[in-house]
């Protein structure tokens, strides 16, 4: 696993997330056990595992949304605690797709997108909103800038809300399953538009279940169940020739149809 | 092979459009409905024409006496409104001084032109001075004692004047502590959360009647001997903290139906609690609920006409003082009408102004 095993760029040695010992529970459910994880800059990763296996409480730990109640967990040099400080920090430097888009009803798309630049980068509006329609141009979207989320295709608001955490300039990318609420036709255009980022040297942790994007764009594959991590290894590997008997049996159902 | 031409769009079927379309549709669609219509036109027909006769065209207009009133009897008399209507205006202020009330309402009026034209660029600014600014403006016309204004007590503004200034000095306290109230209520910190809990609980279990009475009786008890808290002041503090309780509940419930989606999109992109909140939570909010917040504001503006209790002449009070004098005695009819006249317009112009509001908010479905 030294080497990065799919064409792209290349993965750095440097250090981006680190996880140690990370565990959580909800009341009395342990849902996330002894997680222990390194993303190096650049790595694409994808997550994948049956329902309630903890895939989302892992990666919304990562920025907050989540609280652990145990472990490290370390983003970009900075430890996430209680301080108020550090989350925000962590939280500019990592951008969030989410299942349901979770785009602003009530604000244009390019409102949507200069919103966090402006009120947490501080960065002067006129500036912001020429990011704005670069990264909807990245999307392929620009000519919806105007429109309300509430008047454009799923796959469009996906697509706004992949523009919208890039307009943080984040250096860090996560996914939960994005393409998930999507209807077939509409699932390609945003996974096209996460490889064009992949491309691009993004770091990527991606919930997803869509097999064929794991294996053209992941560096590593990992698989989760009953809030651990079961098994990790390059895409080829995972898929030929997987270790574990309940990732034998996860591939095999996701995999009959 | 066979190849398909589109077919041309046809106009719709003339039974389905139009006055016959509309009238077929919605008034006759079934038997049921078309009873319904009929015996709603006869009640309407029972009803109308002779209102009508009685209030415009046997009614008497003008003049300064009782006099044709009582001799050509079967319309109302609606000279003694006019007779009265200053009083029913201005309350007890004294008479020369009426331009400093016309003054304020013109310059109300003229700043809050711009706020409705689409254009405006200082709306912001313009919507804060009108909040903050215009109020201490108003209080020194009114009240005088500043720049050679002839000092008028509290005590006697009185009439519509006192009803509007209650009314949105209420309205103005309630809708931001109602906000504050809200989100307090629904903070993870206890204590905060406790204290709206008891707050809200409190002012909403009262009458605003009792609120009223024991701003003017029981508060003095506790203030030290010889502070003279204006009675005006009492009552719009009651009336604002009460009103709020309501204000905060209705709030709450926009808050509760914005989904966990939105506040966590605001978080995952590092916007502080209050950015989050005046960004993204509260104006999605406040527009689901802007039907309750309307509904609470027209009880507020009625519930102003309770002051009476205390020793304040609204307009209410007005017209009962001027039922109450012998040489207008039996106009009642007249005098509650008007009055009933006048409320209906002010909450019916706002229920219209809330109505529009929602549809100038409205940004397609949300999914
Ligand atoms: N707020 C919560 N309170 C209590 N339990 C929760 C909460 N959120 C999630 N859980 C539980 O934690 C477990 C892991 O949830 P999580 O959402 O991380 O699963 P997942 O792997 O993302 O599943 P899916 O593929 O269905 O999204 C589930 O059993 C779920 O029921
Ligand atoms: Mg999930």
């Amino acid at each position: 696993m030294s080497e990065s095993p799919t064409p792209g760029p290349v993965v750095s040695d440097e250090l981006t997330i680190e996880l140690r010992g990370v565990h959580k529970w909800y009341g009395q459910f342990h849902v996330l056990k002894d997680i222990n994880l390194e993303v190096k800059k650049g790595e694409r990763i994808v997550i994948c595992g049956p329902s309630g296996s903890g895939k989302s409480t892992m990666i919304r730990c990562i920025n907050r949304l989540e609280e652990h109640q145990r472990g490290q967990i370390i983003v970009d040099g900075t430890e996430l605690t209680d301080d108020i400080k550090n989350i925000d920090q962590i939280r500019r430097e990592v951008g969030m797709v989410f299942q349901h888009f979770n785009l602003f009803p009530h604000l244009t798309v390019q409102e949507n997108c200069c919103l966090a630049p402006i009120w947490v980068r501080k960065m002067p509006r006129k500036e912001a909103e020429e990011a704005a329609m670069q990264y909807l141009e990245k999307v392929k979207i620009p000519e919806q800038a105007g429109k309300y989320p509430g008047q454009l295709s799923g796959g469009q608001q996906q697509r706004v809300a992949i523009a919208r955490s890039l307009c943080m300039n984040p250096s860090i990318m996560l996914f939960d399953e994005p393409t998930s609420a999507l209807d077939p036709e509409m699932i390609k255009e945003v996974l096209d538009t996460m490889i064009e980022l992949a491309e691009s040297g993004m770091t990527m942790l991606c919930v997803t279940h869509e097999m064929g994007f794991a294996k053209t764009v992941a560096n590593r594959v990992i698989f989760m169940d009953g809030g651990e991590i079961i098994e990790q290894n390059r895409p080829d590997d995972f898929f030929d020739n997987p270790q574990s008997d309940r990732t034998k049996l996860f591939l095999s159902q996701i995999l009959a149809h | 092979m066979s190849t398909h031409t589109p077919q041309p769009d046809l106009p719709p079927p003339i039974t389905s459009v139009g006055v016959i379309g509309w009238l077929r549709t919605n008034l006759f669609s079934s038997w049921g409905n078309t009873v319904l219509t009929l015996a709603a036109a006869y009640v309407v027909y029972l009803t109308l024409p002779p209102l009508i006769e009685w209030a415009l065209i046997k009614a008497h207009w003008l003049g300064d006496s009782r006099e044709p009133c009582d001799l050509e009897k079967g319309g109302a008399c609606w000279v003694f409104v006019s007779v009265r209507f200053n009083q029913f205006m201005y309350g007890l202020y004294p008479e020369a001084q009426y331009w400093r009330i016309n003054l304020a309402a013109i310059l109300l009026v003229v700043l809050m032109i711009p706020l409705f034209i689409k254009q405006f660029p200082w709306k912001l600014w313009l919507g804060f001075f009108v909040l903050f600014g215009y109020p201490v403006i108003a209080f020194y016309l009114f009240s005088g004692g500043v720049l050679g204004l002839e000092h008028v007590e509290t005590s006697r503004w009185g009439g519509l004047t006192l009803t509007l200034v209650l009314a949105s000095v209420g309205m103005a306290a309630s809708f931001p502590l109602g906000i504050l109230l809200a989100l307090g209520r629904r903070s993870s910190m206890p204590i905060v959360k406790s204290v709206c809990v008891v707050f809200i609980e409190f002012w909403r279990g009262v009458p605003l009647i009792t609120v009223l009475f024991m701003s003017s009786v029981m508060l003095p008890l506790f203030l030290p001997e010889g502070t003279n808290f204006d009675k005006l002041l009492r009552a719009m503090i009651g009336i604002s903290l009460f009103q709020s309780a309501y204000m905060a509940e209705v709030v709450r419930s926009g808050l509760q139906a914005i989904p966990k989606g939105q506040y966590e999109a605001a978080q995952a992109m590092g916007l502080s609690y209050w950015q989050s909140m005046s960004l993204i939570i509260l104006p999605q909010a406040l527009k689901l609920v802007i039907p309750g917040i309307v509904n609470t504001f027209i009880a507020l503006f009625k519930d102003t006409t309770l002051v009476l209790i205390i020793g304040l002449f609204d307009m209410l009070a007005m017209i009962e003082a001027a039922l109450a004098d012998p040489k207008w005695l039996g106009f009642s009819i007249e005098g509650l009408s008007f009055a009933a006249f006048v409320y209906w317009i002010f909450c019916f112009s706002m229920s219209r102004y809330s109505m529009a509001l929602e549809r100038k908010l409205h940004t397609g479905h949300k999914r």
